[in-house]
């Protein structure tokens, strides 16, 4: 199994998020996690990545195989866990080539390769800007620095594309965006998905999951997955929304 | 009971020079001897300056005043040639070099003056009184203000020798000269040094003023510089500071701007026990530009403190500032930006901006931009910054797998970019880039040839920046 939560119970400040969270996700499916607001889903991502000042207070997540609960942001990141952040962050000052030129040699050196030649890196890098119809140079532009939100959202799976990751979690990768924009967000996604790497699909409304059709979906309410289900599970939340969920799970 | 700091700089300053006077006076032209009298008296009735002056608060030079210091009233012989001390070599950076060895003109073939066919002269001060006394007269301590304090007084009184820069009118210098100060000696060196550069109408020059320490020994230096920058001349001045942790110096430039004249100064302080730079601009011809830049590195327990004054004395001018600091440790650093716009000086455009990342909670900064206006029509403004590094940046780059330590070196990096980034000699800042990259990995304290680091081949890179395109 790819990606394996266990009974995870994780706190923020004391507060306890996620209340027993469990989820498998083998290679090659897509899992859509969805919830009303407030249900812990952005703590699940934060939980898997590894960001500071999210304790885990028992249970466990296992990455192909091994426990990760400990490990650094960026060890897990080369093992090949990804994020496509739901706000990806500004960061004057450094170039969008040179930040993912370091991140891919900086993957690369893990396994134990060495850095990427210059004309291989151009080449993939043309290549994957075309896939989620980038056109800008980003040669002069730093990190998402005065993208619009449908460029920062591109950019994510850019870097998605350009790192290759076994398992990819998006974290609300459709909000703030137009239908044009998430069409090439989707056929960006698609073309990744492959009987090799697994995703986990977070998002709030079911218009992504017409376009990055999940295996499974998972509804989440108050820290734990309440319901499981098929691609059919998403047109139903989308019909009657979550309150009905809500009534059956707080009384 | 802490024994009380005395000050016995001052009465050995007094006393040192009343015994040397003969010698620290010969060969001087009477307007110079003239200078050093109006010094000793000024130092007679005032005191060095101290914390207890407005400007001084957060600077305490006490512990450098409660010493005995070494002072030379004559350059010592030496007959290395001056690449067995130092050698500096910037892979594609050509410049006419010039060396001062423990505050005096060093030169392996004894000439202390250069004049060039094109004009350009540079060399000794002392020298230039005596084969270029009319532009010595009419330049010399004619930039200072007349407010000056104690440590300029003394370097009046004391300092003897320097680097004296003259370039004609309408010269364009094409390669940058370049002024290599070093302190190499065991003794605890007071240095006094004075500096003279002119810069004729039309004309142009690029100025690489370097300060370094090769060796461990303490040392305090004391340096003056006045810049004429004449009608319509243009001016790249860029000063870089390596010193060793026991080391202290101020360093107080006074530059006056004539019409339509242009400059950049750009102050990197890589290292140094206690700086302080005092850089003063008075802009005294319309149409003149004055772009005022720092970057300072601090740790351990180094204290910066860069006084920037900008005198808009008259009509269209303008001025930009901008300073960042990175600073770790115990460091403490001092940022003061006086912006003064005159009644006449209508049209001034004037801007001032001090950033600074704090890496530990025991760094400390005290920030203070001061605007005085008494014009109009005007365009000010100031704006400082404190902070850590970004953590969102950083988690964003660590979930990318790009390691913590790399993550916080590119961000200060990134943050520093915006500087070197005025530098427009790519060679040199392509070096100065790469310098601050080891700065900033902790791989340099001092250099052990040259400032500019070079003889020493970089580390294989941890993390992989094209620096030309970032």
């Amino acid at each position: 199994m790819l990606l394996n939560i266990k009974d995870l119970h994780v706190s923020i400040k004391g507060k306890e998020i996620l209340k027993g969270f469990n989820l498998g996700v083998n290679k090659g499916e897509v899992h859509a996690i969805m919830g009303p607001n407030g249900t812990g889903k952005s703590t699940l991502a934060a939980a898997i990545t590894g960001r500071e000042g999210y304790d885990i207070t028992s249970g466990g997540i296992e990455y192909k195989g091994k426990v990760i609960n400990d490990l650094e942001a960026d060890e897990r990141a080369n093992m090949g866990i990804f994020l496509s952040f739901q706000y990806p962050v500004e960061i004057p000052g450094v170039s969008m080539t040179n930040f993912i030129r370091t991140a891919v040699n900086a993957q690369r050196e893990y396994k134990g390769l060495k850095p990427m030649p210059a004309s291989e890196f151009l080449k993939k890098m043309e290549e994957k800007k075309n896939l989620v119809e980038i056109h800008s140079k980003l040669t002069k532009r730093s990190v998402n620095e005065g993208f619009s939100g449908g460029e920062k959202k591109k950019n994510e799976i850019f870097q998605m594309a350009m790192l290759e990751p076994s398992l990819a979690i998006l974290d609300e990768t459709d909000s703030g965006l137009d239908i044009d924009a998430l069409k090439v967000v989707a056929k960006g996604v698609n073309s990744l998905r492959s009987e090799e790497n697994g995703f986990v699909v977070i998002t709030h409304y079911q218009r992504l999951l017409d376009y990055i059709v999940p295996d499974f979906v998972h509804v989440m309410y108050d820290g734990r997955i309440v319901k499981s289900g098929g691609k059919g599970l998403a047109l139903e939340l989308e019909e009657k929304g979550y309150d009905w969920i809500k009534e059956q799970f707080d009384n | 009971m802490p024994k009380k700091t005395e000050n016995i700089l001052q009465d050995n300053i007094l006393e040192y020079y009343r015994e040397n006077e003969s010698v620290l006076n010969s060969g001087l032209l009477d307007s110079a001897k003239n200078i050093k009298e109006e010094a000793f008296s000024f130092l007679t009735n005032n005191k060095l300056p101290d914390n207890k002056d407005e400007k001084w608060r957060n600077t305490d030079l006490s512990s450098i005043y409660s010493q005995k210091l070494t002072l030379d009233c004559q350059a010592e012989k030496y007959d290395k040639s001056i690449d067995e001390i130092f050698v500096c070599e910037v892979h594609g950076f050509e410049s006419l070099k010039f060396s001062m060895l423990n505050g005096w003109f060093y030169s392996p073939d004894n000439e202390k003056i250069k004049v060039f066919e094109n004009g350009l002269v540079v060399g000794s001060m002392i020298e230039a009184q005596k084969q270029f006394p009319e532009i010595f007269e009419k330049y010399f301590n004619s930039v200072i203000e007349e407010n000056r304090h104690g440590l300029i007084a003394a370097n009046s009184l004391l300092a003897n020798d320097g680097l004296f820069v003259y370039v004609p009118d309408n010269l364009v210098v094409d390669d940058s000269v370049q002024l290599i100060k070093m302190l190499n000696r065991e003794e605890n060196l007071f240095v006094n040094s004075r500096n003279l550069i002119i810069l004729g109408k039309n004309s142009k020059l690029s100025f690489l003023h370097c300060d370094d320490s090769i060796n461990h020994s303490p040392g305090f230096l004391n340096t003056v510089t006045e810049i004429v920058v004449c009608e319509n001349a243009h001016l790249h001045l860029n000063k870089l500071q390596n010193l060793n942790d026991s080391t202290s110096m101020v360093n107080s430039t006074f530059i006056n701007q004539y019409e339509n004249s242009n400059i950049t100064v750009n102050v990197i302080t890589y290292n140094g026990g206690l700086i302080r730079n005092e850089l003063k601009v008075n802009m005294l011809g319309q149409g003149s530009h004055a772009d005022l830049n720092g970057i300072y590195l601090m740790d351990k327990s180094q204290h910066i403190d860069n006084q920037v004054f900008v005198n808009h004395a008259v009509p269209n001018c303008s001025s930009s500032e901008l300073f960042k600091g990175v600073l770790d440790n115990r460091s403490s650093g001092v940022f003061n930006g006086y912006i003064f716009v005159g009644r006449n000086a209508q049209n001034t455009s004037a801007f001032q901006q001090n950033n600074n990342i704090l890496m530990s909670s025991d760094a400390k900064i005290d920030t203070q931009p001061f605007l005085e206006i008494y014009a109009d029509d005007v365009k000010c403004s100031h704006g400082a910054t404190v902070g850590q590094l970004d953590t969102e940046a950083l988690f964003y780059m660590k979930q990318r797998g790009i390691g913590d330590s790399d993550a916080r070196l590119l961000l200060m990096f990134a943050f520093t970019a915006e500087v070197t980034s005025k530098i427009n000699i790519e060679a040199l800042r392509l070096s100065i880039e790469d310098m601050i990259k080891k700065r900033l990995r902790g791989e340099l304290s001092i250099c052990d040839k040259c400032v500019l680091h070079c003889s020493v081949p970089d580390m294989p890179p941890e993390f992989d920046i094209d620096l030309s395109k970032i």
